[in-house]
């Protein structure tokens, strides 16, 4: 008999949406033993090199069957220090578990092992036994390194940099770690005692983390090299640009980027305002501009923000929408009501300067463009428009200049992101190395922490050869 | 944390603070800002660098008391804390030889321009300050302000102190006299902004105004402080806060700011309870 992947149990749909608690509540370890046992054991496994960090996943996933989550998560570990948030927020459908064999031969992604659920359960068993293990660090070399931002890519770095004995610091612009896993992702989708619990494990290991460092402003790159004694700097300072649609309309009241929209409400807690200072527009009809994660993450806080009609305009169809299947399906459950093949042309205000409407145009498919997927073409006076309150533009991030501004010896590409090495993720700087979304431009956490990875393994061989 | 080091009310509703952050006052230039939040559940709110000292370690701000974050940071005291500080941020002043350069600093605003004044007058150009309030307490600064400029042009919408009218009466005067005048900096509420640089526009004259939108992050990544300079959007936060301002669309960044009109009462009034 064929066992079925095992679904992981959920918040109701009507009752999530008044609160910001997680929706997939975990395997029991009846579930997670009963899925991991779905797993062949292949001899070469192709999920592993599906898994851009390469976790030795029949070996994990081995030790969930026998009972051993201890040496599971040590596994996972051994490759990925954020398994909890990988567990959560992967787009393992596209990655380990698209290549994985059960769901080739059973011809469905879906009846994949469940790679990214066992991943999640093993790492939330760590997490109920207390402390974690504190990873070793060699003896202390003398070495210094800066990591400039703490968003997966940095904070993947400063473990595998520290670890070599090497003196660790990491520059945060904002009062928080995480990047956007703490300003960006809600709540609901990954709690941030995670990643605060990870930052303490990293600073248990004698990272120094500096809050309210903006480089670029307080120290150049250049400073950090000659004058604050750093032998080498990694820079992970993101996507964080918010992208307009350069329509009319578009500076009114009401009107937000996703970015601030989810920053107000993870962030600065603006969904405890009035017990928390910072304050978010609340409204009955809201439009989310977009097809992606964070237009899934947008719409689906406003509804947690007491909105009643929230609608996702996007400009294609259904299979051409970039985010995770399971956050469609989520936001869709919820209440999120799709308005597909429909782009936003010009945004309606009152008197006060408020938006109240958004004029869409309806669209329909044409040739594939240069990303493959089918161009949407506007037809022809079909103009309508939509009462809406607030308005959140999720259409993309670009790379954040700071940095690239204000050190003009780092090269950069047409879109303003960081050029570096494949392989070694060097820049054109000596002594600079960069990954993550400021050299990929708006992608993935476990992309960013693959970057990381090359990055710390060039980072200590440069220290330790000297050579560039 | 940053250790309050000093505290002063001014006027019944603006205060100064000295600050330690040794750092920012080691690489703070003039029209550059802080963002500051006073405890866990604060809010992020930004203030002009009024002055500082990099061998003294500190920053000074001087602050007007308009809401809940104001009012909490007024009523920490020496020795105290504020939880987060950073800075600097925003683009300094683009300061060189102009020649005749007038500062007008409108109520609050004569803080900010201070630094301003400073740096322009320490790059050899002769410096005419107005200052401008609505009545004799409201003029603040005017010591330091003296100091820094050449001359000092007092306002009062009352009549109570100096000239009686506002600032941009004091600009036409100059006009009106024949007074070459290069460059304006124009610092204060939107509104003093906007008249100045109509009638400035009027006689040609350049105008830098300095933007205080609402903002969030302070680093170019939420787009909160957004306005339009020409045909273009602009972060104030990364691009500013000074801008050209015979092309900035005040109507829309006044509309702008009073976004949370409604949430900002409702903190106050909690607050105040
Ligand atoms: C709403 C949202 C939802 C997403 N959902 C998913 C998902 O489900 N799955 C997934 O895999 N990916 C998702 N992503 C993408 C993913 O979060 C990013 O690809 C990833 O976080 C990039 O990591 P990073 O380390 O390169 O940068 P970031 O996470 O962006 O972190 C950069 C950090 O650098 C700091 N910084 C910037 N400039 C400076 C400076 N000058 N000095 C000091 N510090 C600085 C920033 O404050 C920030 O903390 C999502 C993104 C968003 C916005
Ligand atoms: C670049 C810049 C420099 C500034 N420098 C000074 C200064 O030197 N001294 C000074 O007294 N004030 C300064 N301000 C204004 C100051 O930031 C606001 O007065 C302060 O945020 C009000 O907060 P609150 O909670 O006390 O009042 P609230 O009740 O929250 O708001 C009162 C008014 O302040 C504005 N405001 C509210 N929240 C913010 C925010 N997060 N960011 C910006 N403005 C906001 C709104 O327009 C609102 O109408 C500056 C603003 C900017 C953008
Ligand atoms: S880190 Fe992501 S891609 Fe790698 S095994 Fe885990 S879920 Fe799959
Ligand atoms: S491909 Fe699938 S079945 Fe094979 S080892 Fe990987 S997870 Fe297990
Ligand atoms: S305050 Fe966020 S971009 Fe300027």
């Amino acid at each position: 008999m064929q066992i079925p992947p095992q679904l992981m149990p959920e918040q109701d749909a009507r009752e999530r949406i008044h609160n910001v608690d997680e929706v997939p509540q975990g395997y029991t370890e009846e579930l997670a033993k009963t899925e991991a046992i779905r797993c062949l054991q292949c001899k070469k496994a192709p999920c592993v090199a599906a898994c851009p960090v390469e976790i030795d996943i029949p070996g994990f996933i081995k030790a969930i069957v026998d009972g051993d989550y201890r040496s599971s998560i040590n596994i996972l570990k051994e490759t990925n220090i954020l398994p909890a948030v990988c567990g959560r927020v992967c787009p393992q459908e596209e990655q380990c578990q698209r290549t994985c064999v059960v769901g080739k031969s059973r011809k469905s992604v879906e009846e994949a092992v469940q790679i990214g659920k066992l991943e999640r359960f093993a790492a939330d068993w760590e997490m109920e036994q207390g402390e974690a293990e504190v990873p070793e660090v060699k003896a202390a070399t003398g070495k210094k390194v800066a990591i400039v931002g703490s968003g997966p890519a940095g904070l993947t770095v400063a473990a595998d940099v520290r670890r070599e004995g090497h003196d660790v610091t990491i520059f945060e612009a904002l009062h928080k770690p995480g990047g956007v896993l703490i300003y960006g992702i809600p709540e609901f989708r990954l709690p941030k005692s995670i990643v605060m619990r990870e930052v303490e494990n990293l600073q248990k290991m004698g990272v120094e983390v500096k809050y309210n460092m903006v480089i670029g402003k307080i120290f150049s790159i250049e400073e950090l090299l000659e004058e604050e004694g750093y032998d080498a700097v990694f820079v992970g300072t993101g996507a964080g640009l918010p992208l307009f649609m350069r329509i009319p309309g578009e500076n009114l009241n009401g009107v937000y980027s996703a970015n601030e929209y989810l920053t107000r409400a993870n962030l600065m807690q603006a969904y405890s305002f009035p017990e928390t200072d910072t304050p978010i527009a609340r409204a009955k009809n809201v439009a989310v501009f977009g097809g992606g994660n964070v237009a899934m993450d947008s719409a689906r806080t406003a509804l947690r923000l007491g909105s009643e009609n929230v609608y996702l305009v996007y400009r294609r169809s259904r299979t051409e929408m970039p985010a995770r299947v399971e956050e469609v399906e989520h936001a869709e459950e919820e209440g999120v009501k799709f308005h597909l093949l429909q782009n936003p042309v010009r945004l309606l205000g009152d008197d006060n300067g408020w938006v109240k409407g958004v004029e869409c145009i309806k669209m329909e498919l044409g040739e594939p463009d240069d990303s493959g997927r089918r161009r949407p073409i506007p037809i022809k006076d079909s103009e309508f428009v939509i009462d809406v309150d607030i308005c959140i533009v999720a259409i993309g991030n670009a790379s954040n200049p700071l940095v690239p501004d204000t050190t003009p010896a780092i090269e950069t590409n047409r879109w303003g992101n960081i050029i570096a090495d494949e392989e070694t993720l060097k820049t054109s700087m000596k002594g600079v190395f960069a990954g993550g979304d400021i050299v990929l431009g708006a992608a993935t956490v476990i992309l960013a922490m693959g970057h990381g990875r090359k990055a710390a393994m060039a980072i200590n061989e440069y220290l330790e050869s000297g050579a560039w | 944390m940053n250790k309050i080091l000093e505290k002063e009310f001014i006027t019944p509703e603006v205060f100064r603070m000295r600050v330690e952050a040794p750092e920012i006052a080691r690489k703070r230039k003039a029209g550059q800002f802080i963002i500051l939040r006073t405890c866990d559940e604060g809010e992020r709110i930004p203030l002009t660098i009024a002055d500082g000292n990099a061998d003294g370690g500190w920053i000074e701000l001087v602050v007007q008391i308009v809401g809940k974050t104001t009012k909490a940071l007024s009523e920490l005291e020496p020795d105290q804390g504020i939880c987060d500080l950073v800075g600097p941020l925003g683009r300094p002043t683009h300061i060189e030889l102009f020649g005749h350069v007038i500062i007008v600093g409108g109520g609050i605003g004569i803080a900010p321009s201070h630094p301003i004044a400073q740096a322009m007058k320490a790059a050899g150009n002769r410096v005419t300050s107005i200052l401008g309030g609505r009545t004799k307490d409201l003029v603040i600064m005017e010591d330091k302000m003296a100091a820094a400029s050449d001359a000092v042009v007092i306002t009062t919408d009352d009549g109570s102190y100096g000239m009686k009218g506002l600032v941009t009466d004091a600009i036409q005067k100059m006009v009106d006299d024949g007074v070459k005048i290069d460059l304006v900096v124009a610092i204060g509420p939107p509104i003093m902004m906007k008249f100045v640089s109509l009638l400035t526009m009027k006689y040609e004259i350049p105008t830098l105004v300095s933007l205080n939108t609402i903002m969030v992050d302070g680093t170019g990544m939420c787009g909160a402080c957004r306005v339009t300079v020409g045909d273009e959007t602009k972060f104030v936060c990364v691009d500013g806060p000074e801008f050209d301002g015979h092309k900035v669309d005040f109507d829309e960044m006044m509309k702008r700011q009073r976004m949370y009109e409604a949430e900002e009462k409702e903190s106050m009034d909690r607050y105040l309870k």
